[in-house]
């Protein structure tokens, strides 16, 4: 048995470049259950992270009471999370939201479903009515329903009521992912597979601690940095997480300066000769661009700019230009920070001018941070288009119209759909009047908190919240529909490398909660939405046939479903897309040929410019003759919005820990997982502690010019002039009386990227001052993770004692 | 040699348009996106004007005397709200519009002069203006639907 919050990656099964993953299969039961207790084992796949690992139910007594990981499954080989170890406990929490709440002034009470939908589907109706009806709602959904729930949702929003207000938290976390995917590649779609971990000799993390956010994918490193030939590894990360601990090389980059540190990469990679010439004559556009400006960035300007030393960025060069199979991950440390999706397209530049893609071990994972952010995106119930099509090419809107048998001007085509944070500005103007959040809590997670408060209780705003628990955004509604989960309802979802599982329902919801699906649909019947021939414009009833109407939207786009159906995903592995009749198992990887999504018929995007965002036109996409060809966009740095000042002299980045997941609406429910880390704290390095007089465990005020919060202090690795909050933690567990201020987004600012208009979390200045002393206790942060102290600090080690032992069991 | 006289257009229309930026920036700072991309358009407006410069002093020695009427007003000032917002990028959007054509028109007589210098000035800096007005069009055309449809 391992514990495994003491040790979150489990015993290692080291293996060699080439050779199969090993087995390893997670197990995890209630209390003395064995499986000898369990009923029967029901399929599914994870929805607390974003590695889509596959994972059977354990019911017993019409409950869940554990879970199992799949040895069968390509993605962890039966390897689970700590996080999917223990948190399917929450499903079983007793303040699971159960019947509808309606407003009744100051108080939310208890009713049934037809008041509850009866009070919306009144309020929609009137909205509607009139010119420019369509404007007034919005909807902010979730990077955690599934494909089935996302594309009904889309097609109510596109074509039902014709808004192009429709938005996911994925803006939060892989909206740059899916940009740089696009800018580079022609479509959103992972060129790798997580196999090519397996053949890789150099993996480089890019802002990515991957430790604490897929640690499965962590676990595959390990073991084969554990192994022979090992890949050398580079970390680009401010902290110093598990994994920049276990990096060859690790770039302790200033906040903010990832484009600077790129192009300086990039820089002596091509100076030095690395790079493959014919690759990039055969398969790119833009080489002579680039080069122009990264030959503005020599190792000693960009030591300068990103605070490092020069001979690091010149090693840095070498790691990545010795390769022969490099493998490349990026995330938040990238898409959460100044000019995300430009350094994100530099990682994209670097495999493509040395020609590492489409082959084994040579991939690039533009990670998601939430397991189902992918579906959100092929949907369409994000900024994007179901189907990866392009707003702005009526050929495709077309396609839409026809397969919805709608007129073509019902679907909004006019500009990209509105991102969220635009959503959030009409909705504090006043012309968004409602607004429809699905299985997310804005209240925690987006920026400058204090505003999102004031926008959700205005008394204009109609907001409905659909959720498990009375959440903060719950609070603040004026209709709050219970939502069934994970094990109670059946859907699919597909992980960062493309690849589908099914996720089929275990138990009934508690109550009379239904699942997210169910709701979108009880919607649409009672709007009455009606195709352009009178009949329904959804048709649908369950889970499996929404599907079937997706596949018919995915057909001939690079999400390709066509081959898939729920009957193959039982019993075996997740596929991978694209999958159809040609390539019934899917397939591996993308871009095999060098021939890219570019060819502006088929493109999701004609090209923005990256340091505005400015869109390019149909006709000057097509003058650059791009057909197939990758494009190479590169820019110059420019600092950030915000940038340390006088009077806030450090920079706040925000993250995660390996234990909670998002704002802790199911991880802080789940006993092992909250005693983990049961509360906020500050990072901070030695040095900027000791000039503040600061200690281990002190109670400290960290302002910006947005808010304050309280936390204690963690004495750590992370870099000087940096300091770091996790962003988890809201107030639902706390008196409502006696709420101190702590959650990470009361500082942050409000901006964002200009391409993929993702919020910049990673770069707030702040000024941190001590309030209490902490008399030697210390913080209540984690010992495992990027919170680790430092060395010969009296901190006990964070552990889960027998309550979390579970089975690790190797072949 | 009229050159001067429109070098001095050019250099006043970035000097005023740069002036615009910050006054929108400030004017709409609830709108994050206008208002960092409205500084960081300033601080590119301001880079063109200092370029010019030189050029201008040096042409203006061979200059008779400014003809009338040579600058034109094309911003009075910020409004706010939703059609204040499109209607003050509006400004905007004619005011890089006249810097657009002036560098094409200061750019054509770079060539008549033989001035390779100054050439090179307009190839740099006519291509970061006309990604003001696609920024500013792109801005507008989303901002659009919603100000003039929607709100009340």
């Amino acid at each position: 048995m391992v514990d495994r919050i003491a040790d979150p990656w489990g015993p290692r099964t080291p293996y060699g470049p080439g050779e199969p993953w090993p087995v390893r299969v997670d197990e995890f039961l209630d209390g003395d259950l064995t499986e000898a207790d369990v009923d029967r084992w029901v399929q599914s796949a994870s929805v607390l992270h974003s590695n889509g690992d596959a994972m059977d139910i354990a019911v017993s007594g019409g409950r869940i009471v554990g879970v199992r990981g799949r040895a069968v499954d390509r993605v962890n080989r039966g390897r689970l999370d700590p996080k999917d170890l223990y948190g399917w406990q929450a499903n079983n929490s007793r303040d699971r939201l159960t019947r509808p709440l309606v407003r009744d002034g100051d108080r939310l009470v208890e009713t049934d479903w037809d008041t509850a939908m009866g009070r919306i589907v009144a309020r929609s109706k009137e909205l509607l009515d009139g010119p420019g009806g369509w404007g007034h709602f919005g909807f902010y959904t979730s990077g955690q329903l599934f494909l089935e729930e996302y594309y009904a949702l889309g097609v109510i929003g596109k074509a039902g009521l014709g808004t192009p207000h429709m938005d996911g938290n994925t803006r939060l976390c892989t909206a740059t992912a899916a940009a740089a995917l696009k800018a580079s590649f022609g479509t959103d779609g992972q060129p790798g597979s997580y196999t090519d971990v397996d053949h890789c000799d150099a993996i480089a993390l890019w802002g990515h601690n991957v430790a604490e956010t897929q640690t499965v994918l962590w676990m595959r490193m390990l073991d084969r940095r554990r192994g022979p030939n090992p890949p050398a590894m580079l970390a680009v990360d401010p902290r110093a997480t598990p994994v920049a601990r276990e990096a060859d090389l690790h770039l302790a980059v200033r906040s903010g300066t990832n484009m600077a540190l790129m192009n300086g990469l990039l820089r002596e990679i091509i100076r030095r000769g690395w790079y493959d010439r014919d690759y990039v004559d055969a398969h790119t556009l833009g080489f002579d661009e680039l080069c122009r400006i990264v030959d503005g960035y020599p190792p000693r300007r960009v030591a300068e700019i990103c605070d490092v030393p020069a001979a690091d960025v010149e090693r840095a060069a070498e790691l990545l230009g010795g390769a022969q199979r490099l493998l490349s991950t990026v995330l938040q440390g990238f898409y959460q920070s100044n000019q995300a999706t430009a350094a994100a397209c530099q990682v994209n530049n670097l495999h493509l001018i040395r020609g590492m893609i489409g082959r084994p071990g040579a991939g690039i994972y533009q990670m998601n941070g939430q397991p189902t952010a992918q579906n959100t995106r092929e949907t369409g119930a994000d900024g994007d288009l179901p189907g990866l099509r392009n707003w702005d090419n009526d050929q495709h809107i077309a396609e839409l119209a026809r397969l919805w048998n709608v007129e073509v001007d019902t679907i909004p085509h006019w500009a990209p759909p509105t991102h969220a944070m635009q959503i959030f500005r009409y909705a504090e103007q006043g012309s968004i009047k409602l607004l429809w959040i699905s299985a997310t809590n804005p209240a925690v997670s987006l920026p400058d908190l204090s505003r999102i408060r004031r926008i959700l209780a205005r008394p204009e705003l109609f907001v409905v919240v659909q959720d498990l628990f009375l959440t903060e955004t719950g609070e603040l509604a004026d209709v709050v529909l219970p939502a069934a989960t994970w094990g109670e309802k059946t859907g699919t979802f597909t992980s960062v490398d493309r690849t589908v599982h099914l996720s089929e329902k275990a138990v009934d919801p508690p109550g009379e909660a239904r699942s997210d699906l169910d709701i979108f649909l009880d919607y649409a019947r009672r709007m009455d939405f009606r195709d352009r021939d009178g009949g329904p414009l959804i048709p649908w009833t369950g889970p499996e046939e929404v599907f079937e109407a997706w596949k018919e939207c995915s057909r001939g786009r690079p999400c390709d479903y066509t081959g898939i159906s729920y009957d193959k995903l039982r019993g075996g592995s997740g596929v991978q897309w694209p999958c159809t009749e040609e390539h019934p198992d899917g397939t591996e990887r993308l871009y095999t040929d060098g021939v890219f999504n570019t060819g502006p018929d088929y493109c999701e995007t004609f090209g923005q410019d990256l340091s505005t965002g400015a869109e390019f036109t149909q006709s000057e996409y097509r003058a650059r003759e791009p057909n197939g060809r990758a494009f190479l966009p590169a820019v110059d740095y420019q600092p950030s919005p915000e940038v340390p000042d006088d009077e806030h002299p450090l920079l706040l980045t925000t993250g995660r820990t390996v234990y909670q997941f998002h704002t802790r609406t199911k991880t802080g429910r789940a006993a092992q997982l909250d005693a983990a880390a049961p509360q906020v704290w500050v990072e901070l390095n030695p040095a900027d502690a000791e000039r503040l007089g600061i200690a281990e465990g002190d109670l400290v005020g960290i302002a910006s010019p947005r808010g304050a919060v309280q936390a204690r202090a963690r004495l750590c690795g992370i870099r000087p002039g940096v300091v770091f909050l996790p962003f988890h933690y809201g107030y639902f567990d706390q008196d409502p009386n006696e709420r101190t201020p702590r959650a990470a987004n009361e500082l942050t600012v409000t901006a964002w990227d200009p391409i993929s208009k993702q919020p910049l979390f990673k770069v707030a200045a702040v000024a941190v001052a001590k309030l209490a002393d902490g008399d030697g206790v210390p913080a209540p942060a984690p010992t495992v993770g990027g919170s680790e102290p430092v060395p010969g600090a009296d901190v006990p080690a964070t552990v889960g004692g027998p309550a979390a032992e579970a089975v690790s069991g190797k072949e | 040699m009229h050159l001067a006289h429109y070098l001095g257009l050019l250099h006043r229309a970035q000097c005023n348009l740069a002036d615009a930026f910050r006054q929108v920036a400030d004017a709409h700072a609830e709108e994050p996106d206008v208002h960092h991309l409205c500084q960081q358009q300033a601080k590119r407006c301001d880079e063109h004007a200092e370029r010019l410069r030189p050029f201008a002093e040096r042409y203006s020695e061979e200059a008779p005397a400014e003809p009338d009427r040579l600058h034109s007003e094309l911003f009075t000032g910020t409004r706010t709200g939703g059609i204040g917002l499109l209607r003050d990028l509006q400004d905007l959007y004619l005011m890089a519009a006249q810097c657009d054509i002036s560098w094409t028109v200061v750019g054509q007589a770079a060539y008549g002069a033989r001035d390779e210098d100054l050439l090179g000035v307009v190839k740099r800096c006519e291509g970061e203006t006309a990604i003001q007005l696609k920024w500013l069009r792109t801005r507008m055309k989303q901002a659009a639907p919603q100000a003039l449809v929607v709100a009340e």
